[in-house]
């Protein structure tokens, strides 16, 4: 599946990968730090996704000095 | 996973209340989380005039956006950093926002109206890139919020940079910080207008999948100034924690402002305010701390042009 990543926006393959949590810890990304995306839907961490899926990874971190 | 009110498909896991939720009851909880602070720490009234400090994050966006359901009139202002393509894009996404809404929104230019930007800040003087926006964005939101006659300056500080602030206080074990970080900023006689932080019992995260489920576009990319910096490293490793113990961050924030925060009320100390003798806004010296930066910038600035 093509997978969208952020800050800076780049896409990647990634392969074997059957529901979200599968996805989090291939890529070893810690779920609490962002969003998952597909089709403008969030997706929880159960939810099957597909070889022919365009997810997106939003990480939620921002701000520098608040 | 199901919705616990509906048990239709949830679209967002909150596993510090143990819960899951499908997308108009998500928005629902949002809404009555920041209710209820606002109500809690009596931010402010129907009545008052509010202006709201808008980045074009998820967060200023998100709470605008949340604030105007709940039904207050909230005026915003944006202060333009100069920061290349991340500022034109930043105010692109509040100008679209508060137009759609029909939302009043000031716009102030640092470069253009005080003649320096924050990367033009950073390398004229000792402060980093963040240090220079922060105390621009506290100078230039309390200026605009005096002059405009407002009763209340809203932020859109959430969970986690609250909790990211503490531990970043904590390590250094910083007394005078540790009994200012509040929910509440009282105003000030001396000019400060008194500033409150709604979101503070939403995390991070939850700002962004509201701002997602509401359609609201927001700038996603970091600003290229802050990467890597200290607030963000100590949210990442918060994150890290909250992920094995959920509720941590709140434990955290909360346990403080209850429990721990009295424990230094003797650092608040009263510090006399006293109008600034360049701009007359409420300083502890002399000269304000944002006074002294424009000068060294513009001194710089044009010893450079004229090099």
């Amino acid at each position: 599946m093509k997978v969208i990543l952020r800050q800076p926006r780049r896409e990647i393959e990634v392969e074997g990968v059957s529901k979200v949590a599968d996805l989090f810890k291939q890529l070893d990304l810690v779920p609490e730090s962002y969003l998952v995306i597909r089709d403008g839907e969030l997706l929880t961490i159960d939810m099957p996704v597909g070889p022919d899926d365009v997810i997106e990874l939003r990480p939620v971190i921002s701000g520098g000095s608040p | 996973m199901k919705c616990k009110v509906c048990r239709d498909r949830a679209v967002i896991q909150v596993r510090r209340h143990n819960a899951n939720f499908c997308a108009p009851h998500f928005v629902d909880h949002i809404h009555r989380q920041v209710e209820k602070t606002i109500h809690h720490y009596r931010m402010f009234r129907p009545s008052d005039r509010l202006v709201l400090g808008v980045s074009g994050g998820k967060d200023s966006l998100a709470l605008w956006d949340i604030l105007t359901e709940l039904g207050y009139r909230v005026d915003g202002v944006y202060l333009h950093l100069g920061i290349g393509e991340y500022s034109s894009d930043s105010l692109r996404f509040t100008q679209e926002f508060a137009e759609s809404r029909g939302l009043d929104l000031k716009i102030v230019d640092l470069p253009t109206d005080v003649g320096f930007s924050i990367p033009q800040a950073a390398a004229a003087t000792a402060r980093t890139a963040c240090s220079a926006c922060g105390l621009s964005k506290r100078y230039i939101l309390n200026q605009v919020a005096a002059e405009g006659g407002y009763d209340v300056l809203v932020m859109g500080h959430n969970l986690d940079d609250e909790a990211a602030t503490l531990f970043g206080n904590v390590l250094q074990w910083n007394p005078e910080y540790l009994a200012r970080q509040a929910p509440v900023l009282p105003a000030d006689d001396g000019g400060l207008i008194r500033k409150v932080k709604p979101l503070i019992r939403v995390a991070e995260r939850e700002t962004a999948a509201y701002a997602v489920i509401r359609g609201i576009e927001y700038e996603v990319e970091e600003c290229p100034m802050a990467a890597g910096n200290t607030i963000n490293r100590y949210k990442e490793w918060l994150n890290a924690l909250e992920e094995q113990s959920p509720g941590l961050k709140a434990n955290f924030l909360f346990g403080f402002l209850d429990r721990g925060q009295p424990a230094f009320a003797s650092h608040r100390g009263s510090v006399e305010l006293a109008a600034c003798a360049e701009c007359g806004q409420p300083t502890t010296g002399e000269v304000c701390a944002f006074c002294r930066l424009r000068r060294q910038t513009l001194v710089k600035i044009s010893s450079r042009a004229a090099s």
